[in-house]
């Protein structure tokens, strides 16, 4: 009765309800879109400006990079059935260090040396994809075995000291830019039109699932809220690149990380193996009945954390521009926390690229912006842990509520 | 004075979009077993999960009456405290505990300070094992006995806790008969002895036997309450009550066009996956041909499934022998997937751990047997999919709110549903269709045979399981008896009834013994 009164109330009412049902859906992804923005915004205050100065947003991405490509990797693994991979952070260590003794002790090439290093990545994986999946040891056992492995073969091979410095070549992927295509001072030409190329794939992309979305007649968002969304997220990318293009331009790693979040969206979400990888962690049996070849999933979702640790390994060494011992510790539980905050489930089938990459910018924004406050490293490392208690607590929680209603 | 037990006065129950009950009443008497009937998605299972304090008070309109208190249950504890025990079709025991830890589980016997009574769990639980007539050690652990036993421990469990009201959900529905009727006898010694029951059952035969109240719910609405010996019950009068209408066969006809052999197996011996001494399929020999429902029927733990699953590429087993051939073709088949590549299909008989991915969609469900059929190069063609998920969805009827629901929140002849719409997109010649009933409802059961018979009609050779013998009297053109892993006897369809079935396995039985 109410609504026959006004009826754009009413209407208004009734799009409510249906924004409402499609927002639960995909709750998590947002609130974490929005604690992401929630917690730039506060730091942006605390830290007078500093936190988004260009300088500093290039600085983000050099500081986070390589624990967004492990967090990528990490997902796949996390979705086979909340298996996790406790070597990466050694195996970065031990490809660093023998990246590092390739050029520095053996005069290999700077490019060769790399694609030997990301060849062993791949092996390590197969190392520990076989035993996952064809011995059947537990994914936890088996990649804490090779967390004390590869520690101890990365000390092993640096006899105990450090390795620096590494050529310029080396360090280009972690701390280079891409060359600029006009030389106009003060500003990157290229990072502008990179930022306009994305707005325009952006919005061609999402005009594309909105009209399929439309054919079929799944609900979709009301228009002026897609919209809204859409000038939005076209702001943020432009002011993103802008920021870049007033600093040095595009970093490598941005291109680096920006290329595997697509290529791994792409393939998780649209190809047979993706759906394979979900299917596999959504119920492993009726995956194997369906005629999914489950043991070569599992192995080659291990090969590929190898091929991303190797990656992520030669990118933080070259970022440090040397190779040490102790270099990788620790970054298997960040990539684990990225994933987890992000949306993925423990017990494997849910969870997106996406999702990751906002947990690990989540910890990086948080890291970063507490340095610059003042915060110590000791208590930084208190709030993430609790950040991520935070995130699943949440998840948890919203999850039986949407059951028990 | 109040003579119901239990009386559940207008309860109406809404979820999201779907009135589950409209207000519904439900009395019982007691000492009575009362059998609720009615179609998946009629409603029982709410009601009775109102009742046992799943849904709290205050989620539900109407009143709870026991004993003439209305009661408020805020949750499961408060229920059982009333005398009140549900037990679910998916059993709430550890596997890896004895009976006795089972049986006194969140009811444990407490001595001094606080410590576990030890002494006092196994003298009770001998007692009680006594009671119903379950004869183990109590020290067994719980996976180590069948699921008939299990399902007396459950009741054990219950017993303890004192109740008064049992709430069954299909407490037969995994049972073999002896087990079944074991238990039906258990429920009415129990009735004796002051305790009422309150069971949910698509097993009607089983229902008319032993209930003396049978209310039928459709549709979230009570359509009528008989009462055994003043009203006329027939098993056609409660089907006609579930669906709403009258199904005059229980199973369909087909026209017969039965073709040329298809399927050959010769000399298949199987080896169990646990140890691979115990040969569980021995020198089975089979063949079916096109547009051919061939049944196998046997007691549970006869090695059908077993046997099913070694032919649908190599699914169970550790060790093998014999030939598979496909229109004279031999094959070897090493992976699902192989088999699934030469056109045989398995449907599993466990739908929820093993037919389907429960926390994905129906869309995303349907094509995963034949994700190549769908895509290019490896990329999937989600606009084919979502078409492809609309059409089976319409073709096989599964009711849903759309192609985007959750396979997990649909009910089991829905699910079943989904399972077909999979293997009829991978379009294979052979299925192998493993107890493709159990668990559902009079009407989809209706549906499933229909479809069977579609797909033997368009030339599929299917080879049906089925512990159901009327099902497989039914449905069937031939049908093989299987006993303790092997073929026992083969029978055509027009010689074939429940007793020669039954005497085929008991003279095998007799034949192992001598």
């Amino acid at each position: 009765m109410k609504y026959e009164k006004s009826g754009l109330i009413g209407g208004l009412g009734i799009q409510g309800d249906r924004v409402a049902t499609l927002l639960r859906g995909n709750l998590r992804q947002y609130v974490m879109i929005i604690a992401l923005a929630v917690v730039i915004i506060l730091f942006q205050i605390l830290t007078n400006g500093i936190l988004l100065r260009p300088l500093n947003i290039s600085n983000l991405i050099a500081q986070n990079g390589y624990i967004l490509i492990l967090a990528t990797g990490m997902l796949l693994c996390i979705l086979t059935g909340g298996n996790i991979d406790l070597s990466v952070g050694s195996v970065a260590g031990f490809i660093g260090a023998i990246s590092a003794v390739f050029i520095l002790n053996m005069d290999m090439p700077v490019y060769v040396a790399i694609l030997i290093s990301l060849l062993i990545g791949v092996l390590i994986g197969c190392w520990h994809g076989f035993w996952i999946a064809y011995v059947g040891v537990p994914a936890f056992i088996a990649t804490l075995a090779g967390m004390l492995l590869f520690r101890g073969l990365t000390l092993v091979i640096l006899q105990g000291t450090s390795l620096a410095p590494l050529p310029a070549e080396y360090n280009f992927l972690a701390a280079g830019f891409v060359t600029d295509i006009a030389n106009i001072p003060g500003i990157n030409l290229l990072a502008i039109l990179f930022g306009l190329l994305a707005s325009v794939l952006f919005v061609w992309g999402e005009l594309n699932a909105r009209a399929s979305k439309r054919k079929y007649k799944f609900d979709v968002i009301p228009k002026g809220m897609f919209i809204a969304k859409i000038l939005f997220i076209i702001l943020v990318i432009n002011a993103f690149t802008y920021a870049l293009a007033l600093h040095r331009g595009i970093p490598m790693v941005l291109v680096i990380v920006t290329a595997l979040v697509l290529i791994y969206t792409f393939v998780t979400t649209k190809t047979i193996p993706g759906r394979h990888i979900y299917a596999y962690g959504g119920n492993p049996k009726a995956a194997k009945l369906s005629g999914v070849k489950t043991k070569k999933v599992l192995f080659w979702v291990y090969v590929n954390m190898g091929f991303l640790a190797a990656l992520a390994g030669i990118i933080f060494t070259g970022r440090l521009n040397s190779a040490t011992p102790k270099s990788g510790t620790g970054f298997e539980l960040d990539a684990i926390a990225a994933c987890f905050i992000g949306g993925a489930s423990t017990t494997g089938g849910v969870g997106t690229i996406v999702g990751a990459i906002v947990g690990g910018l989540l910890m990086g924004v948080l890291n970063n912006g507490m340095s610059i406050v003042g915060v110590s490293i000791d208590w930084q490392q208190a709030i993430k842990g609790f950040v991520l208690l935070a995130a699943v607590a949440f998840d948890v929680y919203s999850n039986s509520k949407s059951k028990s209603i | 004075m109040n003579q119901y037990i239990l009386e559940m006065r207008n309860i109406t129950k809404k979820f999201p979009g779907v009135l589950a009950l409209n207000n519904v009443s439900f009395e019982v008497l007691p000492q009575n077993i009362h059998a609720l009937v009615g179609e998946n998605g009629a409603g029982k299972s709410t009601l009775m999960n109102i009742l046992s304090g799943v849904y709290p008070y205050g989620t539900y309109e109407g009143d709870i009456v026991i004993n003439g208190e209305v009661c408020k249950f805020r949750d499961i504890k408060e229920s059982e405290a009333k005398g009140i025990a549900i037990i679910h079709q998916e059993l709430a025991l550890i596997p890896t505990l004895s009976i006795a830890e089972n049986v006194f589980l969140g009811n444990e016997q407490i001595g001094k300070f606080g410590v576990i009574d030890w002494h006092k769990t196994r003298m009770r639980s001998i007692e009680m094992l006594h009671k119903v007539g379950l004869r183990e050690n109590i020290d067994t652990r719980v996976s180590e006995i069948g699921m008939g036993k299990q399902q007396l421990v459950e009741i054990i469990k219950a017993l303890a806790k004192d109740v008064k009201i049992l709430i069954l959900d299909e407490p037969t529905a995994a049972l073999n008969d002896e087990d079944s009727k074991h238990l039906l006898d258990l429920l009415i010694d129990l009735k004796e002895h002051g305790i009422t029951s309150i069971i949910i059952s698509h097993k009607l035969n089983e229902v008319t036997k032993v209930a003396d109240v049978i209310t039928i719910l459709r549709d979230g609405a009570v359509i009528e309450s008989m009462i055994k010996e003043k009203d006329d019950i027939t098993e056609d009068r409660i089907i006609k009550g579930m669906v709403g209408r009258e199904i005059k066969d229980r199973f369909p006809k087909r026209s017969h066009k039965i073709g040329e052999v298809r399927l050959e197996v010769e000399n298949w011996n199987v080896y169990s996956t646990k140890d691979i001494t115990k040969r569980v399929v021995k020198d089975v020999s089979i063949y079916a041909k096109r547009g051919e429902v061939v049944g196998l029927s046997g007691l549970m733990g006869s090695g059908r499934t077993e046997f099913a699953m070694s032919l649908f590429g190599k699914s169970y087993g550790s060790k093998f022998s014999g030939t598979l051939k496909k229109d004279g073709q031999e094959l070897v088949l090493n992976h699902e997937s192989d088999a699934i590549k030469n056109g045989i299909a398995y449907a599993t008989e466990d739908r929820k751990s093993a037919g389907l991915i429960l926390i994905d969609d129906i869309r995303r469900n349907i094509p995963l047997a034949s994700l190549d059929k769908i895509s290019k190069r490896s990329v999937i063609n989600e606009n084919l999919e979502i078409k492809i998920g609309e059409e089976y969805r319409q073709k096989l009827r599964i009711r849903s709110s759309s192609i985007l629901q959750k396979t997990g929140q649909l009910s089991g002849g829905n699910q079943q549903k989904v399972v077909f719409s999979k293997w009829i997109f991978a379009d294979p010649d052979i299925l192998l269709l493993d107890e493709p009933t159990r668990g559902i409802d009079v009407g989809a059961k209706y549906e499933i045979y229909s479809i069977i018979n579609q797909l033997a009609e368009k030339g599929k050779t299917i080879l049906l399981i089925s512990s159901e013998l009327p099902e497989i009297l039914g449905m069937c053109d031939r049908i093989y008896v299987m006993n303790e892993g092997r073929i026992v006897g083969e029978l055509s369809a027009a010689e074939a009834d429940q007793e020669a079935v039954m005497q085929l396995i008991m003279n095998s039985a007799k034949e192992v013994l001598v």
